[in-house]
């Protein structure tokens, strides 16, 4: 773990924030020291996935090494040991979420089974015949198919309120769309493809004055900045662990415990019971009646271990450092010659998406490669925003805690090299 | 950067600038539509049997450099062709572009600068989703194909 009180040499701080050591930081994660078709690895896809520090494969492999057991069932010392770290993690979680209980807190494979519990749980029993599910134009795919597809089973309706050519959400147009058949509304907290940062904290307060619960996605959100469920008021909350400096087929769904114990069940099976016959089963308390089957114990105990360390750099400090370099990486590549920016909210987070005349994202994608830079090109599980701004892709480079301005700088020399190519 | 080089020949970026055969073809008998899901490339070529072989062909649409002097290039080379030739020719072509060229090239003519895809494994399906398109319009498929 890297201690953030260290003071650098004097040489360096003109250019590091001692604050936030990021070369240092670096050297927590051991994929960065590796060079990719010959040339130092310069990874921006961030939002698609975080790379993972020492602190958490370890703890991976020390769970592996040192205390693999089925938890919640045994009664020797290995699956007592398993069962409280694993109830640790959700400790951890409940406290970086500053959710009221821990039991509030589920584990789920990622931010998308998340929204499908709720979608398939809450939705279907909330949700009928001509109500209606609020979402924006700037969700993921995983924020709108599951409501689709409670649509088509409930025969309820989906309403999508609008966005601007910056990529903000249109407020009034939203508060405009809620009505009394509205049963929830489901937004994304920042957006994956335009990095916008919705003001979650209004429209939360808009449906509750309607009497509508909101679901934040938060997928984009967690990793980025400080999150307060308590503060945001918000019902549901998800986010995925592998975003978040954690392992992949790890997420969590956070639900007032309310809500969340009038819910059905999403999938039946072991630990999710308290009692089994063929004539009746009871099902078990928060937060276990939504967790059947053996969980992704290592997964959430190294989830534990990615709070861990984000806690010790101090969320603060990323959320500062990534927004320094997102300002930086925006005045650099504003001046690159046709090139244009999708996505300039006021309020946005560690995402830089553009498009360059005559030239396909793809390609970019490709010619950027070539110079060990990794970033996403495609419609990024958002084609309705690619619709909405009328383009088919977009390159889409997207930071983390660990990144740097020397970095950007090779983004945006990456860039000329693409322009050199094609004219 | 010689393996840019490689990709991105003179004559592919050309194509990809200007596009022939880049028109809607209102009277073709034979049109499918081509989708890469993952990049959002979309096309629509359109052919014109005359008997047996290919009188006019033609597409529009979007897609990446490869995709689109891909599309380009293949109506150029397909004009008069027959059906059986032109698939054919898709079976060179692809194993030009996978890296498994067997030395039974010849027929692929000026297609034979895209063999640097090979060495562009995720972009082999930039450089085939025409073909795929044009396999499902001569096939009469109505349903769009999907490189996936």
């Amino acid at each position: 773990m890297t201690t953030v009180a260290t003071k650098l040499p004097a040489t360096l701080q003109s250019t590091r924030d001692d604050r936030f050591p990021v070369e240092e930081i670096r050297g927590d994660f051991p994929i960065l020291q590796r060079m990719v078709h010959g040339k130092k690895l310069v990874y921006l896809d961030n939002a698609a996935t975080s790379q993972k520090p020492r602190a958490v494969i370890d703890a991976l492999s020390r769970y592996y090494e040192q205390s693999n057991a089925n938890i919640h069932r045994g009664v020797h010392f290995l699956s007592e040991h398993a069962t409280e770290e694993y109830e640790a993690a959700r400790k951890k979680v409940q406290a970086f979420l500053n959710a009221r209980d821990s039991s509030e807190i589920i584990f789920v494979r990622g931010a998308t089974e998340g929204i499908n519990l709720v979608a398939q749980t809450f939705g279907r029993t909330q949700a009928g015949q001509g109500d209606e599910i609020l979402i924006t134009a700037m969700e993921h795919h995983s924020n709108i198919v599951p409501w689709q597809m409670l649509c088509e089973q409930n025969g309820a309706r989906l309403r999508v309120a609008p966005i601007n050519d910056r990529g903000e959400l249109l407020l009034e147009e939203f508060q405009k769309l809620i009505n009394p058949k509205t049963k929830i509304v489901a937004v994304s907290h920042v957006s994956n493809a335009l990095g916008t940062i919705n003001p979650v904290r209004q429209i939360i307060e808009i449906a509750h004055r309607h009497k509508v619960p909101v679901l934040v996605d938060g997928a984009q959100a967690v990793p980025h900045l400080a999150v307060d469920v308590q503060a945001l008021d918000c019902d549901f909350y998800v986010f995925s662990g592998h975003k978040t400096y954690g392992p992949t087929g790890i997420g969590v769904l956070y639900g007032k415990a309310a809500l969340l114990d009038a819910m059905p069940p999403y999938q039946g099976g072991g630990d999710m019971i308290s009692s089994v016959t063929f004539e009746k089963t009871l099902y078990n308390k928060l937060p276990y009646k939504f967790e059947a089957g053996t969980p992704h114990v290592e997964g959430v105990i190294g989830l534990g271990a990615a709070i861990d360390y984000l806690n010790g750099l101090g969320i603060d400090n990323v959320a500062a450092h990534e927004h320094a370099l997102l300002t930086y990486a925006t005045q650099a590549v504003t001046e690159i010659p046709g090139l244009r920016l999708i996505g300039t909210a006021k309020e946005k987070a560690g995402v830089l998406s553009f498009v360059m005349e005559g030239i396909h994202p793809h390609d970019i994608g490709t010619i950027l490669d070539q110079q060990g830079i990794a970033i996403r090109t495609g419609h990024h599980c958002a084609q309705p925003i690619m619709q909405r701004f009328g383009i088919p892709a977009t390159a889409r480079a997207s930071f983390g805690l660990y990144n740097t301005k020397e970095e950007v700088d090779a983004l945006v020399e990456g860039i000329q090299k693409v322009r050199e190519v094609f004219t | 950067m010689s393996d840019l080089r490689d990709l991105y020949q003179d004559v592919i970026l050309e194509h990809s600038k200007a596009p022939r055969n880049y028109r809607e073809l209102p009277a073709a008998n034979h049109k499918a539509e081509g989708f890469n899901p993952l990049c959002g490339d979309h096309f629509t070529l359109y052919v014109n049997m005359e008997g047996d072989s290919i009188g006019d062909i033609s597409f529009v649409g979007s897609g990446c450099a490869i995709s689109k002097a891909s599309a380009s290039m293949m109506t150029q080379s397909l004009k008069g062709k027959t059906k059986e030739e032109a698939e054919k020719l898709f079976q060179q072509f692809h194993k030009l572009v996978t890296g498994e060229a067997d030395g039974n090239q010849d027929d692929l003519g000026k297609l034979a600068v895209f063999s640097g895809v090979s060495e562009f494994p995720v972009r082999v399906k930039c450089a085939t989703l025409a073909w795929h398109t044009l396999k499902a319009a001569l096939e009469g498929k109505q349903e769009a194909v999907s490189t996936e």
